[in-house]
């Protein structure tokens, strides 16, 4: 079980200084703009002139449907310690993801080479599934959550099919399958809402596309780049000679 | 000296399998939960962290 044990190590390092790294560029460029739009979904509450029991279904329209009465995270410092813990977590999750396959193709071997490995989750988990799907901002109307969700997976597994294949296939066919693959959840689109009508403006959500979609990147890219670092420590537990990209 | 390369390296990759495909299940399995839980208080808890990495999440 040495592998195993040192596969947690090597993501549980790699993951805790990406996710750590995460929560501070998300607490510049993703965080104020959630708030941000927070207050226009407070105020299209209001303005419908509804009490609060009657929120409930203004929120069912524009997509919102929880419990208001559930324990939430002070804002503040309370609400940034959760995301962070969120961050470290999913990273640790995410570098546990990218440390199993990496290893399976012959192991990062260098931080260069972690950069394109980060590159390739950036486009599994972000990329492809933010075209279909743009990050949303609180209060914007979205499809059914079950439809999105499952439209989400099946989109990150056929990119990371389809890289795969275009990566390691011996045969160009298969290469062709891959490019094939990645472009199929596309084709077939994502769930999309009845209505796109928000209260929330189109350059605060413009924003947020891209300040996530840059965030992403840079989480991604550090997870590779810690991961190939730290591996030449971890490679003999790894069972792994130093060995090249394919 | 070529086969017996190839064999020695099936033989890793088959002893690294079964652990690794387990290292790969935890990550599915932590960030599926972390991500996607419909507890309401694990998604109050992840507001912040699911809009910032475009989960679909409500």
């Amino acid at each position: 079980m040495s592998v195993l044990r040192n596969a947690v190590f090597l993501a549980a390092i790699a993951g805790l200084f990406a996710g750590i790294a995460m929560t501070g560029l998300q607490t510049f460029f993703t965080v104020p703009l959630i708030l941000e739009a927070e207050t226009y979904e407070a105020g299209a509450n209001a303005a419908h002139g509804h009490a609060h029991e009657h929120g409930h279904e203004d929120a069912a329209a524009s997509g919102h449907h929880h419990n208001e009465d559930a324990w939430a995270p002070a804002d503040g410092a309370e609400r940034t310690i959760y995301t962070a813990l969120a961050n470290v977590v999913t990273g640790v999750g995410f570098g546990l993801l990218l440390v199993a396959v990496s290893e399976l193709a012959g192991g990062i071997s260098s931080w260069r080479q972690g950069l394109v490995w980060g590159f390739a989750g950036f486009a599994v988990f972000t990329l492809a599934p933010g075209l279909g799907l743009p990050p949303e901002l609180p209060g914007m109307p979205a499809a059914d959550l079950l439809a999105r969700q499952t439209w989400w997976i099946a989109t990150v597994c056929a990119t990371a099919g389809g890289l795969a294949l275009i990566a390691f296939g011996r045969q160009p066919l298969l290469a062709v399958l891959g490019v094939a693959l990645i472009i199929a959840p596309h084709f077939v689109g994502a769930p999309q809402p009845a209505t796109h009508d928000t209260a929330v403006p189109a350059e605060l959500h413009h924003s947020f596309v891209v300040a996530v979609t840059l965030t992403n990147l840079v989480f991604w890219v550090l997870l590779g780049a810690a991961v190939g670092i730290l591996r030449t420590r971890f490679a003999e537990g790894l069972g792994a000679a130093r060995s090249s990209f394919a | 000296m070529t086969a017996s390369t190839t064999l020695g390296a099936a033989e890793s990759v088959r002893s690294r399998l079964f652990p690794l495909l387990l290292a790969g299940l935890l990550g599915t399995f932590i960030v599926g939960f972390v991500g996607f839980a419909q507890s309401d208080v694990l998604h109050n808890a992840g507001h912040d962290y699911r809009h910032s990495m475009a989960f679909p999440c409500h």
